[in-house]
């Protein structure tokens, strides 16, 4: 035995005993309380909603009019087309920026930049990562809203434009990254392939690598878009608010966050215009869930692919 | 001092697969029991059984009785206490990201043990014992990790010897360490022999050859056949798989 | 020696091969300018915009006169309230919740499904978060909107991703370790504590600071569940550090910055550039921290 392991150790063992099985109790709870949190959420923002769900809410109309009037006293209209088209009219353009610069900056700094160079990169990107979306919305309200009228002559310079360009710069940075842990997920020894065979680094980049870190990439691009739709502030203060299909992207729109953000504050608890807001709520979550499980799935597809 | 294990009719399944098949032998005391078989014979399952770490398994059954001293390994009242009687050594080795001298005073510390004069000089004790004293008195407050194999090995066999073990199993210890290691530790088995048993999982079947006093053929999740080293080392053991096994004819 | 050199020598395609590969790099290395460059020009306008507003008086003074002059001392002392507030909720728990999910849950569907819906959930919209602290917190528990309202809701906010850099911190200390201490008679929760969590702690700091500064920034969470346009608050003395009560409403420098710049008529820009500045300051001093923590990690590896 142990030296000086005797029987009166036995109350000191039963105390640490006690102890710690408080400890392992505690950690337990723990545990199981924040997996009720995790499941809570979604469950409550459909509960919330649920009843207009299958209630009153006419769902044809909530898809396909552009009619939103939460408020009229004569007959509330519901309808969520115009929102839709802001959220994707915003989304579109930003990634259309957004993903093909991301993707060419991720491949610069994967494979052509210098070891200290990318580590300084690396830095910067993940700060301008870390920038509040009050501040980009800041940006596009203060600072893009006169360019974008001195620069094309519009009335207002808070637009889809405005929006789809600041919502741009906020996804670069998680394309950026996401991009390069694609790239650098593909297995050096595609590369000492390629260089033997006498490619450029262009070439071993086009030919081998992005043909190879091709789920990745779509997962960045995924990733992207999911920050997007979800983000509330930004789009609040850069993209105006005037809830119509827009016919150019000089248009001011209202996003889906938008509304909510907007109009939460002056609804009354469990009324329609209340749940109706959490409807839209529910479908962003749906929205998010689906980008973040495809692009989760697609990741784990590459890991197996190419065995690591 | 030292303990008598004994397996009986154990059956050990994980999932779908069988890792020990109605297993039954007896450890005797004060002497060095070796066990060999090819892969996956169940080597490894059966020394995790006498110390109950195979409890951290997820989906294991088992089925029949391992005892020490008797006494029914899985329904002692306290497990750690169980597996402060048993030393264990792995394959490979293992330095705790602590300094020398807390690695070897681990075990002690986490059963309660406080003064300090005790515990320099069970490390001091434990280090000359493990062969590895002489090159680290002067450094006891380098970090475990970043000896080299062959020392962390020894640290594991110190580490395993600080709580006293009645019981020292070691798994396929010489592995991933070099013969001049390999050979101290041979030695301080055999030095050790007097105090505890031990038991010798190993695959090279000739380090078992030289170390043991009984030795235990596994197959397949079977036992084949136990009995004394010159026996299954001769011309005639029990089983023609034994012979085929020990010169090498298969495995 | 010439022949030798004739024959590497570059014909056409390799020559060609090089041009192309020269134009891809300054395309690349433009287009990564391009992207960085005008955000810190932006950034270096928006301090300079700020300047004449910037001073330690802007920061201890409260705002005056409907917002047109005066400092951001309540919404700064707001914004600190409730962040601390919300991590000293979820950073225990969900560092807890972390090592049980890590260290003690078994193997199977639920820890799987439970595992998916933490990462999940760190995607969620900021807004589904005001949401649920609106339907939870402000009415189901009653707490008006108030301080005690959005920590809670900026703590569930952050839950997840501190639990998700908990795991991953957990698991980069390698399972030999657990199985050395085990084979020695130590307790799980001994070998967590002697072991794994000292070996884990720089990974999990790193991912709690990061929530901090997210918890700081954000401005829908705390939208409908605390944050009011204006809370007199005082000027002065030790009061002044916590002028809020859990059941008051407060300002928060986020909101803040949304209200002065689309919601305030009269104030001086310099007023909402001032705001922005220190709201930037602030998170990225925060971040600064988490990334000098990392690289500490990475140069005190024990293993």
């Amino acid at each position: 035995m142990v030296p000086s392991m005797g029987r009166r150790k036995d109350l000191r063992y039963r105390f640490s005993a006690f102890g710690e099985s408080a400890v392992e109790w505690a950690i337990r709870l723990c545990g199981w309380s924040a997996i009720l949190f995790v499941f809570a959420i979604f469950f409550f923002v459909f509960r919330e909603g649920a009843p207009v769900l299958f209630g009153e809410l006419d769902l044809t109309e909530f898809i396909t009019s552009v009619n939103w009037r939460p408020d009229s006293t004569i007959r509330p209209q519901f309808g969520i087309l115009a929102l839709l088209a802001g959220t994707a009219s915003v989304t579109a353009l930003a990634m259309a920026v957004s993903v093909p610069a991301g993707f060419a900056s991720a491949i610069f700094i994967s494979e052509f930049c210098g070891p200290k160079a990318r580590e300084a990169l690396k830095i910067i990107i993940e700060l301008l990562a870390a920038i509040p979306s009050v501040v980009w919305g800041f940006i596009g309200y203060m600072v893009l809203n006169p360019v974008i009228i001195w620069a094309t002559g519009a009335p207002i310079g808070i637009n889809i434009l405005n929006g789809g360009i600041i919502l741009a710069l906020m996804s670069v940075p998680i394309i950026m990254s996401v991009g390069e842990d694609a790239l650098k997920a593909v297995p050096d020894s595609y590369r000492e392939a390629g260089l033997a065979l006498g490619a450029s680094r262009w070439q071993l980049t086009t030919r081998v690598l992005l043909p190879a870190a091709r789920n990745g990439l779509l997962a960045a691009a995924l990733l992207g878009v999911g920050r997007a739709v979800g983000e509330t502030m930004a789009v609040l203060m850069a993209t105006g608010h005037s809830v119509r299909i827009p016919h150019s992207v000089l248009d001011p729109v209202r996003t889906l966050t938008a509304t909510i953000a907007a109009e939460l504050g002056e609804t009354v608890q469990g009324g329609t215009h209340y749940r109706v807001l959490f409807v839209i709520g529910s479908l962003l979550m749906i929205i998010s869930l689906i980008t973040n499980l495809t692009a989760d799935l697609i990741v784990r597809g590459v890991k197996g692919r190419h065995g690591t | 001092m030292a303990a008598h294990v004994v397996f009986r009719n154990v059956t050990v399944k994980y999932g779908a697969t069988t890792a020990l098949d109605d297993i039954s032998l007896e450890v005797p005391t004060h002497q060095i029991f070796g066990i060999i078989g090819p892969a996956n014979s169940g080597k490894t399952t059966l020394l995790k059984c006498i110390n109950r770490t195979i409890d951290f398994i997820p989906n294991v059954r088992i089925t029949g009785e391992v005892t020490l001293d008797g006494e029914d390994v899985f329904r002692v009242k306290n497990v750690c206490d169980l597996r402060r009687r048993i030393g264990m050594v792995f394959p490979l080795p293992v330095g705790l990201p602590l300094s020398v001298y807390d690695n070897v005073a681990y075990a002690p510390r986490m059963a309660g043990m406080r003064d300090r004069a005790q515990l320099d000089e069970l490390v001091e004790r434990c280090l000359r014992q493990a062969a590895l004293w002489d090159e680290v008195k002067d450094r006891l407050r380098l970090l475990g990790t970043k000896l080299s194999g062959g020392q962390q090995q020894r640290l594991t066999l110190a580490r395993a010897l600080s709580h006293r073990p009645e019981i020292l199993c070691l798994n396929r210890f010489s592995i991933a360490v070099d013969p001049v290691t390999t050979s101290k530790i041979e030695d301080v088995l055999l030095e050790l022999k007097r105090e505890m048993t031990i038991v010798v999982v190993s695959n090279l079947v000739q380090q078992v050859h030289r170390l043991a006093d009984r030795v235990a053929f596994l197959n397949s999740s079977r036992l084949i056949e136990v009995g004394p080293t010159d026996v299954l080392f001769s011309e005639h053991p029990a089983h023609q798989l034994t012979f085929d096994y020990v010169r090498g004819h298969f495995g | 020696m010439s022949a030798e050199a004739g024959r590497f020598a570059p014909g056409p395609i390799e020559r060609r091969k090089r041009l192309v590969e020269r134009a891809a790099y300054v395309c690349l290395l433009l287009t990564t300018a391009a992207l960085i460059l005008p955000l810190l020009g932006i950034l270096a306008y928006v301090v300079v915009k700020a300047w004449p507003v910037l001073s330690w008086s802007f920061l201890v003074e409260n705002p005056k006169n409907y917002m047109t002059a005066g400092g951001i001392w309540a919404p700064l002392v707001g914004t600190l309230d409730v962040v601390v507030l919300s991590l000293a909720i979820a950073a225990p728990i969900g560092v807890l919740a972390g090592v049980y999910l890590s260290e003690y849950a078994r193997e199977n569907w639920l820890t799987r499904l439970v595992n998916l819906a933490v990462v999940n959930l760190a995607g969620v919209p900021s807004i589904v978060h005001a949401l649920f602290g609106v339907g939870v917190f402000v009415l189901m528990a009653g707490f008006g909107r108030s301080i005690a309202a959005a920590s809670c809701t900026l703590a569930i906010m952050t839950l997840p991703v501190i639990i998700t850099s908990t795991t991953e911190a957990l698991a980069a200390v390698p399972f030999a370790f657990r199985e050395a201490c085990w084979n020695l008679g130590a307790s799980r929760w001994q070998t967590i504590r002697t072991i794994v969590l000292p070996n884990a702690i720089s990974g999990i700091l790193t991912g709690v600071i990061l929530q901090v500064s997210r918890a700081a920034g954000e401005t829908a969470p705390i939208l409908f569940t605390g944050a009011l346009f204006y809370v007199a608050v005082t000027d002065s003395g030790v009061a002044s550090f916590f002028p809020y009560g859990l059941r008051d409403p407060f300002m928060a420098l986020s909101y803040h910055l949304f209200t002065i710049s689309t919601q305030v008529t009269g104030a001086s820009d310099a007023l909402a550039y001032g705001t922005a500045v220190v709201l930037i300051a602030l998170v990225l001093t925060v971040n600064l921290v988490s990334i000098v923590f990392r690289v500490r990690l990475r140069s005190r590896r024990k293993w």
